[in-house]
Order: structure tokens, then sequence, then C-alpha cells
């Protein structure tokens, strides 16, 4: 592998704090310079990039990705995902457990690690089933799988509902210092529903899920976490009341914290417009009041970090009426371009908008992705963040065309993406 | 005659470490009395001793009637099936009807913790706790410092790891007292769901790492792992409780050289313990555990019989 300067580039790295035009250097696949001065000789036969300006930053982490493998290939495989997530900036993908059969057996696990090993070009982070087969009865082999390479534990998109089996299950995972993440919803509020309650949901005819079934099942996560000492994370949290009861637990010193996802600080309900199903998503969109709720958390930082979401879902999991039509988007390709919005908007500096899109996603998974540093693997995103671009499902790098934000013009054009130093993509000029 | 300890014999908690050395020199007496076979017979003659069983040990109620015979006692084993407890008699009606029936020792193994000690306050019999749910188990708790002093020469300094379910064992309690009466330093290992925090407030230093939890050590003492733990949903499988806090060679070589293998009975051979510790005769004294445990049973029965209640 050449040697490789990246010249031109405003290196953003959150994690030092770094913001500043500079060149970095790459060597074998990992970072050699970072900010190296223009008198330092370049080594022999490198290859030199003009960025011409455009933002260089680590490669995003995206800690929150369904893909339809095992058991839903035609969903989207761990190879077309990785298509998607090379064109959004992403190197590093953390995979949620619920696919058929569910990552819930160490072979399992490795075998994702594989799969994403194959690609070259994303690094793949199995979720293990905090539950046997995600079914909420009996707890998972959660030493085996961590052992595996499991980075924390999920039922995915499924809350685990019995209080008991939650309580021993965090115990369990605490002697291993294992994170579980949880689908912040009362299942028996929820069930059912597909909007959030309220005024749309009541003229649609909607059956509705509460703000409340996710601040419920917050609540007794906290409880429990305090009770066990188990480090908790809370999924796409999408509500003020959730958000209150999460900062107030990290204000006592609970080990606790959560992520959030595009659709939840950038739509609101009135996304679903006449029965939208694209914009059919797990918890539902909320209310204005909730979105902005989000948007101040994370900016007051009680949001850790920002994951894509991604639930791939068949057009003929959509195209039926609103209420029987699967819940979940695609999120890889405009991750980071909504979160950018927020920039635009001046909610977030660009700096903590990409720390909550690195290195923070990393840390909480226990990983040493998502910073420039001498010695890491060199997983890079360039991006212009003052150019924009259609999003036009159907035209989706990756199988999953399922998008919220179909026909929205957003900010920031991914130009290239390397993942430990080998570019796995180039933007095509139009 | 006056007994220092006491009617009963309920637990480990409150006894001094003159008694627990008293008993132990005594067992210890009776343990090269039985290999020589020269048990003093006559001892507990015209005593009667009835085992008590409200919960199945072959093990236990097996020692403690070997342990009255070896004396002289006349033993009489009431197993519950037979009992008219399976009729709906409750625990203080046989209490009454045993009392009439004037035995000298009760022993008596129950599901309930407690059971013993509610026992003891109605019989005139002294009753010696066999096991009682959650709570104790002394003699097992005896017989293993016994069978600790007998390979060390003393109990003072040892650091003793207890491995497994702490949670539901009456043999962990009883252990923790007794050796942390005798200078012991005592860690405790498992999965968090059967390690209550607050066994620290017992003197035993929690561990969820076995591999870190055995480092050093001179005595492990491995539980055993019952089935209904991972029924219940607080061990995911046997074969990752095996994996994490399972007992096999590489574990065993993070003890102290020589480190004295122990282990309550029955075996639950791959999933608390490897078969080729458990049966390695360098290491392990489970067989010599259950020959101390009549010896124990012995003096323990010795020690109380003193205190037969008068007419």
């Amino acid at each position: 592998m050449k040697p490789l300067l990246l010249t031109n580039v405003r290196l953003i790295d959150p994690k030092s704090g770094l913001d500043k035009i500079g060149r970095l250097l790459v060597k074998e696949g990992k970072i050699a310079a970072v900010d190296m001065p223009e008198s330092e000789k370049l080594p022999d036969a490198c290859e030199i990039i003009d960025g011409q300006g455009a933002v260089l930053c680590p490669g995003l982490v995206d800690m929150r990705v369904t893909v339809g493998e095992p058991g839903y290939e035609y969903r989207e495989t761990i190879a077309t995902a990785a298509e998607a997530s090379a064109a959004g900036g992403i190197t590093t993908m953390a995979i949620l457990p619920n696919s058929k059969p569910a990552i819930d057996n160490p072979a399992l696990v490795t075998l994702l690690k594989a799969k994403g090993e194959e690609t070259h070009s994303v690094n793949i982070l199995p979720y293990g089933a905090l539950s046997v087969g995600c079914e909420g009865k009996e707890m998972a082999e959660i030493g085996l799988l961590q052992e595996a390479g499991a980075i924390a534990f999920t039922d995915g998109n499924k809350a685990l509902e019995n209080t008991r089996l939650m309580m021993l299950t965090m115990a369990y995972a605490r002697g291993y210092n294992c994170l579980v993440v949880q689908h912040p919803e009362d299942p028996s509020l929820a069930r059912k529903g597909s909007a959030t309650r309220g005024e749309l949901a009541t003229k649609l005819g909607l059956p509705s899920i509460p703000a409340a079934a996710e601040a419920i099942m917050i609540a007794r996560d906290l409880r429990l976490a305090e009770l066990t000492g188990c480090r908790l994370h809370f999924g796409h949290v999408s509500t003020a009341e959730g958000l209150g009861l999460i900062r107030q637990a990290k204000a006592k010193g609970l080990p606790v914290s959560c992520d959030t996802a595009p659709v939840y600080f950038d739509l609101n309900e009135d996304a679903i417009g006449d029965f939208r199903t694209y914009a059919k998503l797990s918890p539902p969109l909320r209310s204005e009041e909730d979105r902005q709720a989000v948007c101040q958390a994370l900016a007051d930082g009680t949001i850790d970090a920002i994951a894509s979401d991604h639930l791939p879902r068949d057009v003929d999991d959509k195209r039926l009426p609103f209420a029987e039509a699967a819940a979940g988007g695609t999120g890889l390709v405009t991750l980071l371009s909504v979160t950018l919005l927020q920039v635009k908007k001046g909610d977030l500096s660009l700096s903590d908008a990409l720390s909550l899109l690195t290195y923070r996603p990393a840390e909480l998974l226990g990983q040493q992705f998502g910073t420039l540093s001498i010695g890491v693997d060199a997983d890079l995103c360039l991006f212009d963040p003052d150019q924009n671009w259609l999003v036009e499902a159907g035209k989706l790098p990756g199988r999953a065309q399922n998008t919220p934000f179909d026909n929205r013009e957003l900010p920031g054009v991914v130009l290239g993406t390397w993942k430990a130093g080998r570019r796995v993509y180039a933007r095509q000029s139009s | 005659m006056d007994n220092p300890f006491g009617q009963h014999f309920l637990g480990i908690e409150g006894l001094s470490p003159h008694h627990i050395e008293s008993l132990l020199d005594r067992a210890d007496n009776y343990a090269l009395l039985n290999r020589s076979r020269k048990t003093p017979r006559t001892l507990l003659r015209e005593r009667t001793l009835i085992t008590l069983f409200f919960e199945n040990s072959t093990r236990t109620r097996t020692s403690f009637e070997l342990a009255g015979k070896r004396l002289g006692a006349d033993v009489i084993n009431m197993s519950v099936s037979t009992s008219s407890v399976s009729k709906g008699e409750t625990l203080l009606d046989t209490a009454y009807t045993l009392n009439a029936m004037r035995a000298d020792l009760l022993v008596i193994r129950h599901s309930h913790s407690g059971a013993p000690a509610l026992l003891a306050q109605k019989v005139d019999a002294s009753v010696i706790n066999a096991g009682d749910g959650m709570h104790e188990h002394p003699t097992q708790a005896l017989l293993d410092a016994l069978t600790i002093r007998r390979h060390y020469g003393t109990l003072s300094g040892l650091t003793v790891a207890i491995c497994g379910d702490i949670l539901h064992s009456r043999v962990a309690r009883s252990n923790i007292l007794l050796l942390n009466t005798m200078g012991c330093k005592v860690r405790v290992i498992g999965p968090p769901t059967l390690l209550p925090l607050t066994i620290t407030k017992m003197g035993a230093t929690p561990y969820y790492s076995m591999d870190e939890g055995i480092k050093d050590v001179d005595v492990i003492m491995m539980l055993r792992m019952q089935k209904e733990r991972m029924q219940a949903g607080l061990v995911p499988s046997s074969r990752e409780y095996f994996r994490f806090f399972g007992l096999d060679r590489r574990r065993l070589n993070l003890a102290k050289p020589g480190a004295l293998v122990m282990h309550p009975g029955p075996l639950n051979r791959g999933v608390e313990i490897d078969s080729n510790v458990a049966d390695d005769p360098a290491q392990s004294v489970i067989q010599e555990q259950v020959e101390m445990g009549v010896a124990v049973r012995m003096a323990v029965l010795e020690k109380f019989s003193q205190i037969k209640a008068q007419p």
C-alpha cells in the first residue's frame, strides 16, 4: 500500500480538539502524521490528494445499525450495508442482534465479524443478544458472546419487558463489565401502535403509542441500573420526558448513556403526512416539543451519540396500510448530512456534532476508533459541509431505500472514505 | 453437665475460636479412631438420635447416622416421605410428637432457613442443624475446617476462595463465619446474580472473575451449581458457567502450588468442576471431606448429648 497524503484539508478530531487546515499522512494503513508540517519530507511514492479545504475527520462510528444478515438478506446484507456506510463516511458499524437467527450464539458473532472483514470497507462490531432469540424470556450467554467479540448486549429494537429478567441480566452483565442497551419503550403500551399519541394520530385514526411509554421504561431501567450497578445505554431516545430522566440520572452519577437518531431531531410526527410509511419508525416520530427537546439534549450533552438507526425494509414491507407497514428507515447515507443540519442551524458546533458521530460512540462501545491519532487505523471521512445533495429513494447506495428523508436536499457531501488507509468510497463527479 | 455451647447446635455464628478448636480437636481424635475402628460404641448408649430430613440428602443423613451408631446411640431416621408432614402436619406438630417420644438428639435438615431454630424452641432434645435453607450448614463448615487444618496444621492466615452460588449456599455462609473466626481471609467468587454484595458485611471479598479470585489462594471450595438456578434465569447456561466459573486445571494453576480443592458434594462434573481436578489425589480432598464429616458429626453429637434434658 502506497503512503497517502491528504493535504489542504480541515482536520477535525473532536477527541483531541484539533480543528485546523493541514495535512495528514497515512502509511501502511495507519495514521503516520496529523497536521504534518509543510517542511517535512514526504515518503517515496506518496500519493497526494488535495482536499481543497474539505473537512477530514475520523471515519464515523455508527452504534445502531440493523442489517438483514443473517435471515433477511433481501432487505440488506453486510456487503450492501458496507457500500452504503462507505458512501456515508461510516467506517464502523455496530450491528444489532435482531436477525434470524438472533445473535445469541458465539458462532454468529464470529460470522458477522468475518463478514465485515470480507468487505474490507467497514468494521463490524456485533452486539450480542441480551436474551435468547431476543425473545425476552431467558438470559443469553453473555460471557461467551462477549468472549467471541460481542461489544455490548441488547435485544435491539425490542425492549426487554420482564423486569425480573432485566434485573438479573443487568446484574449478570455487570460481572463482565458489559454495556446493556435498551430500546426504551414499554411494549405493553406500544403494542400495535403505529404513531405517537396526539392530535395527528387521532385525526388519522391510527393506533397510537403514548410518549410516556418511553419514560416509563427509562424510569424502570434507571432504577435497575442503580440497583445492579450495570452500565446502561438507551437507544434512539426521542422524548422530552425520557431525556429529562436520563439527565437527572447522569447528574446523580449513574452509569447511564443514550443516543438518538437524526429522524428524532430533524423530523416530527407531521412527517407521516397522509400515511407516509417511509416515516413510520420505531419509536414513532414525536411531537414538535419532543423534537426540540432532543435538539436541546444534543446541545447540552445529555445525548452521548448520534446513530443512524438504520433499519432496512423491503418495498413490500412498506407498501401496506400505515398501521400494517413495517416500522423503520434507512439511515447510513444520511447520518452525517442530517446531523450537519444541526450545525447549519447553529445548535451544535461542527466539532461537537462530529464528536457525537465518532469517538463518543466508540468509547461507549469500548473501542479505539473515531479519532485522528498517530498509530491508529486510518479510518477517515472527507466531506464538504457546504455542498448539498438530493436524497432520492431508489438511487441510494446499498439495498435499502426506505428513507424518510426522500426528496430532501441535505448539506454535507462525502467526497471520500478510507478504511485502514484504503479508499473505500470516492464521490463520482457529476 | 454444662455445655459451653448451649443446648442446640444451630450454626457457626456465635462460636468462639476456642469452641471451634475444641470441636476440631475432638473430631481429629474421632478421625483417628474411625481409621483404627476403635470408636467408643458405648458413649451414647441409651441415647436416641432422630434424623429428621425434610429435604433429600443421602450423604449428610448417612454421615450423621453413622456418627450416631459409632457412638452407640439408637438412631432412627425419619424421612419426609414417610412422615406425617406429607399428610399436612406442621413442623411444630412434628416437634411436639418427637418431644413426647423423648428423643435426645434431633438432627434436622429443612429447606427453610430458621426451621431448626423454631424446632429448638419447642423440644427438650438438642437440635442439631444439618442444613437449613440458605442459612447455615455448620457441620459442613466444621468438616471443611478439619480437612484444611489437617493439611496446613492451622487455619489462621490462610486465604480461602469459595466459588459458585454464594447467594443460595448455606455451606458458604457457615464457612465464611467459621473461616473468619479462625483468622482466614475469605474470598467469594461467582456471577453477580449469585453473589450478594452484602456478603462483604459477613467478611468476604467478592470477585466476579474466577481467574482473579482464585489467584494465590491456599484453598478452593467449589459449590454445587444447581440446575434450578439456570432455569430461574440466574445463569444463562451450564456451558457458560463452566467456561467462566468452572474449576479446571488451568485455573487451579493460578492458585498457590498444592492448593486444596474442596467440594461439599455431590459434584456436577463439567459444570462447576472438571473431573481431572476433582479426581486428582494430589490436590483434591473431596473424599477426605466425606471422611472428616463422620468424625466431625461424632464430635458434635458427643458435645451436644452432654446436655441431655433431665427428666
